[in-house]
């Protein structure tokens, strides 16, 4: 979109009533060029290994990752632990089925955590729908709404799944291909237009920085 | 001999540079010891230095105007003063710092700065829940103050004087000279309120990693928290050194300084891991009890 017209178009937020539109953002997400390739490399390592998940349980799966936290399955080894606010936390668990009304919630979260950032969605619901895949008020695929980076199959998976699934995002990251942040930025508005198309009462600013 | 003001600073930034990756190991440690007292592995010791690194290779961060952005700052400088006027080894010249141009009451107002700075910067991040962090980090701090402060007052009284090298020096000689056998009241309510400094268990309400969003750091991110992250481990240094300093006979030489600053931050781990949280509450009613009575007590010896 706007890296080829040069200057973006500011956001309408027409979703705010006019009073608010001031208070929030209106400069669309921009892409953010990786640093020399070592550099990049280093820094990509160090993301890897130190994986902040934002504490959002937005479905049933969360209760999987409960577990990770105890001795049996001790997720802190990997350098990975719990964060209570997205502007710190660099993993966001999509934990099964999103109901739109948590997609807003999904959305503003996402859009609030500090790139790079990643995405895991777990379980059946997330890819398909599931058992939820003719419901009225949930979504289908959640990588219509925001990037995913990696998704973990089952309905519930195991924790040990969710482990194994951390080590695949790891590669990924280390990899360099884990540019959601970018993705969304460059597909903004098809994000946006999948967005405002299930939730219908758009009540929020078009971008929350 | 008289070293000059340049070379002074380049032993300085030596002096901070060592107290920093201690104070990082130091807490990578300590956090994998908790872990094995919970039966898990636990991060590794260098888990510290990763995160700082992550928070610091962010691609974007988010301003709240100025006073957000001198948060942090204000709360490097805390940790960084406190610990540039202590004598972090006694008779070093590499570790002397510029105690000779402070005392104890300006390393303990430098120990309140940082908190104070960090709460006009959170205030201004505009996140209910960092306001509710900083009120009840202030409250708990001001709690704790009490018995730590009527301590210092005994331990004031006991050397004659408020100049931490001249205190260290009145304890060298073996361990009956420390303060810990000459005054061991004053003592016991230093390490009390030590517990609720380093907000470890029962008194971490304040930061609450996972339950309420995060305390006063809540709007934090990137390069500003990995500002923080680095100040917490110089914080916890100089805290450290100071203890060492002034109820342990202080230290001669670095490997002594290690130990005993290692085993005064084990205390931590004893208490936080045996007992649950306090609420911020009950935790100023705690420290405004027993441990200021004790205080009070260890004054009253040291004043006979």
């Amino acid at each position: 979109m706007s890296d080829k017209k040069g200057k973006p178009v500011p956001l309408a937020n027409e979703g705010l009533p006019p009073g608010e539109r001031g208070l929030f953002c209106d400069a669309p997400p921009r892409e953010y060029a990786p640093a020399a390739k070592i550099v990049e490399d280093f820094w990509n390592w160090a993301r890897s290994q130190s994986l902040w998940i934002l504490g959002f349980g937005t479905g049933c799966g969360a209760i999987e990752l409960r577990p990770l936290m105890t001795s049996r399955y001790d997720m802190y080894r990997f350098g990975i632990q719990p964060r209570p606010t997205p502007r710190q936390s660099s993993v966001f668990v999509i934990g099964g089925y999103a109901s739109v009304k948590t997609l807003k919630r999904i959305v503003r979260s996402y859009e609030q955590m500090m790139g790079p950032k990643f995405v895991v969605a777990l379980g059946s619901c997330t890819i398909n729908g599931g058992m939820y895949w003719d419901s009225y008020n949930t979504i289908k695929r959640i990588d219509q709404y925001i990037p995913v980076d990696v998704y973990i199959a089952g309905c519930m998976p195991r924790p040990e799944a969710l482990l194994a699934g951390f080590q695949e995002l790891k590669r990924i990251i280390r990899a360099g291909k884990a540019e959601g942040q970018n993705l969304y930025a460059r597909d903004f508005e098809r994000y946006k237009a999948n967005q405002k198309r299930v939730i219908k009462d758009w009540n929020m600013p078009d971008y929350n920085w | 001999m008289e070293t000059g003001i340049l070379v002074r600073v380049g032993y300085a930034l030596v002096s901070l540079f060592v107290i920093t990756n201690y104070g990082l190991l130091l807490i990578g440690s300590m956090a994998r010891i908790s872990a094995k007292v919970q039966g898990r592995v636990g991060q590794p010791v260098w888990q510290p230095y990763i995160d700082i690194v992550k928070s610091t290779a962010k691609r974007n961060s988010i301003g709240h105007g100025v006073m957000f952005y001198l948060g942090p700052v204000f709360r490097l400088a805390g940790g960084v003063g406190t610990y540039m006027f202590i004598p972090a080894v006694y008779g070093s010249v590499l570790f002397r710092n510029f105690s000779d141009s402070g005392d104890l009451l300006l390393v303990m107002y430098f120990i309140f700065f940082g908190q104070l700075g960090m709460a006009l910067g959170a205030s201004e991040g505009g996140h209910p829940y960092s306001a509710i962090g900083v009120s009840r980090g202030l409250a708990q701090m001001t709690a704790f103050e009490v018995p730590f402060a009527l301590s210092v007052i005994a331990v004031a009284i006991q050397y004659r004087t408020l100049d931490i090298t001249a205190i260290v020096a009145a304890q060298q000689g073996g361990f009956w000279n420390w303060t810990v056998a000459t005054n061991p009241l004053a003592v016991a309510a230093a390490l009390i309120a030590f517990l609720g400094m380093s907000m470890h268990n029962p008194f971490s309400i304040v930061i609450a990693p996972q339950e309420i969003p995060i305390g006063p750091p809540t709007e934090y991110q990137s390069n500003l928290l990995g500002m923080l992250q680095t100040n917490r481990a110089i914080f916890n240094g100089a805290k450290l050194v100071l203890y060492m300093n002034l109820y342990f006979g202080g230290a001669t030489d670095v490997v002594t300084m290690v130990v005993k600053t290692f085993l005064i931050y084990f205390i931590n781990v004893f208490v936080g891991q045996a007992f649950p949280r306090f609420r911020v509450d009950q935790s100023i009613r705690f420290f405004l009890g027993v441990p200021t009575l004790i205080g009070i007590a260890s004054v009253i010896i040291a004043a006979i």
